[in-house]
């Protein structure tokens, strides 16, 4: 039996060697992103793929959680009598946090898997070998036009979870809570600022970033066979559901310094 | 005399401590069909591997066409990759592309052609596999032969000086497998280019190639033609063809 010093020398060094070849993944990535030739049409396949296929669910999600939101807030509200700021709540949770983080998991567990899948039966089925042997980078082919489309997609899905989130909000308003649609929109406009909406947004395109890099990485280090590729997808999504929270904290607290 | 167009030197890889190539030296001819045999985990794959730049070697020598591929850049081997086609065990086709478009795939890769030339070669080069008609199918759609003769149709698209063929019979029936061994034949006979086989299957070593190399524990046991692979008196040798070495 290994001695426990050993053991955590050993998670420490591989939690170390993940974390290099991620960033080195992320540098190769920026460095064969920025040169020509730009494959836009590889980019605009991923958006389609990432974002549209992704709305159905995020838009589902979004809509629900502003009306469980809607509901638990009005339940704590009512005590105070103020259950007429219930529009403001929401909206505020949804925009600068709840919207970003959501959105930014279901993505990882939708698209940041699928990812890993993809890239991990080519490197098992040695598409990727194929892609070098005939000359070409599969960074650039393969994990540039994914990093580019999470980056762009995100914040677009998220602004998108964030109006339905307000919208499903308004529904428990008005059937619910009898809190008109006027008097909704109108404290949430006169409360919200651009800031909280680019705040969370901003937010977005680093776990875009966090969502491709795992996805890739996992899949370019696929090994085991078809075991190996189920193994790198639940990595995936754990990895990057942890990192997206983690550094949701972190990001919250350099935003609000801005 | 022909020159060889691969030069293999001291070459040694091991994998997390485990040495799968100890010192392997090989000469490869121009124009030559050679076939490396030996059983499984030899590292013949490996070998493969290490000759398109695959994977670099822990220590050794790759010449290729005179100049040492080892110390050289991942950007840096491409004009390398252009004289090499390579065919790999599973035929590695891309599953998002059409049998048309994998066999388009270096094509796009190293030259600017016209959209109507690229397809005039496409179909120039599954009619040489004996696929017509092929290039709408997926990879999904076609079986494993099919696959594989779509593979190599896209291993000798920008017409390579080398090919290498990765267990190319592995996994077929007997009719697919013969119809494979008559390709390689074929291809060698028409395209007069330098074929690296790795099998295990020594029958159809024996009907596509011109020398046979036995790989084993990790050296070359012995290099020779048929004749004198078939008449040699290296015990591992014998031992392969009495089929005592596990395949």
């Amino acid at each position: 039996m290994k001695d426990p010093i050993s053991l955590i020398q050993q998670r420490i060094q591989s939690a170390l060697r993940y974390v290099g070849g991620a960033s080195r993944l992320l540098f190769e990535a920026i460095s064969c992103g920025i040169r020509p030739p730009y494959q836009l049409g590889l980019i605009l396949q991923e958006i389609e793929a990432i974002g549209i296929q992704s709305l159905t669910v995020v838009n589902v999600i979004a809509l629900f959680t502003g009306m469980v939101l809607a509901l638990q807030t009005a339940y704590a509200l009512s005590r105070f009598g103020a259950k007429g700021f219930i529009g403001v709540v929401v909206a505020i949770s949804l925009v600068r946090e709840i919207g970003p983080v959501f959105t930014g998991i279901m993505v990882a567990g939708r698209v940041g898997s699928g990812i890993a899948a993809e890239i991990g039966s080519m490197k098992v089925t040695e598409q990727i070998d194929a892609i070098r042997v005939m000359g070409a980078n599969p960074v650039k082919r393969l994990v540039v036009p994914k990093l580019i489309a999470s980056i762009v997609v995100l914040p677009l899905l998220t602004i998108v979870a964030d109006c339905l989130g307000i919208v499903g909000g308004l529904f428990i308003s008005i059937t619910e809570l009898q809190v008109n649609s006027y008097y909704y929109f109108t404290t949430i406009l006169d409360a919200i600022s651009l800031h909280d909406v680019a705040s969370g947004v901003g937010k977005t395109v680093f776990f875009g970033l966090i969502i491709a890099v795992i996805g890739c990485y996992q899949g370019m280090t696929t090994a085991g066979g078809t075991v190996g590729v189920g193994r790198s997808t639940t990595a995936t999504v754990v990895v990057a559901s942890i990192l997206i929270l983690v550094s949701d904290f972190f990001l919250t607290k350099i935003f609000l310094m801005l | 005399m022909k020159r060889p167009i691969i030069e293999i030197k001291d070459l040694h890889k091991s994998y997390e401590d485990l040495p799968v190539l100890q010192g392997v030296d090989l000469d490869i001819k121009w124009g030559e069909t050679i076939t490396i045999v030996g059983g499984s985990g030899t590292g013949k794959s490996v070998l493969l591997k290490l000759i398109s730049g695959l994977e670099k070697p822990d220590q050794g020598v790759i010449r290729i066409d005179a100049r040492d591929i080892v110390p050289l850049k991942e950007d840096e081997l491409v004009p390398i990759r252009r004289k090499i086609g390579m065919l790999f065990q599973g035929g590695a086709l891309f599953d998002s592309l059409s049998a048309g478009e994998n066999v388009a795939y270096p094509i796009r890769e190293h030259f600017r052609l016209a959209e109507k030339e690229i397809q005039r070669i496409v179909r120039e080069k599954l009619g040489l596999v004996g696929l017509d008609g092929v290039e709408e199918k997926m990879p999904a759609e076609l079986s494993g032969g099919m696959k594989k003769r779509v593979g190599l149709a896209r291993a000798i698209a920008i017409d390579p000086e080398i090919i290498l063929y990765d267990e190319p019979t592995t996994g077929l029936d007997p009719a697919n497998t013969e119809r494979i061994n008559q390709l390689i034949v074929e291809l060698q006979r028409i395209l007069k280019v330098t074929s690296i086989v790795v099998t295990h299957d020594l029958d159809s070593a024996y009907t596509v190639t011109d020398r046979l190399a036995l790989l084993h524990k990790g050296l070359i046991a012995m290099v020779g033609t048929k004749k004198e692979f078939k008449a040699s008196a290296v015990q591992e040798v014998k031992d392969f063809i009495a089929k005592k070495i596990v395949e």
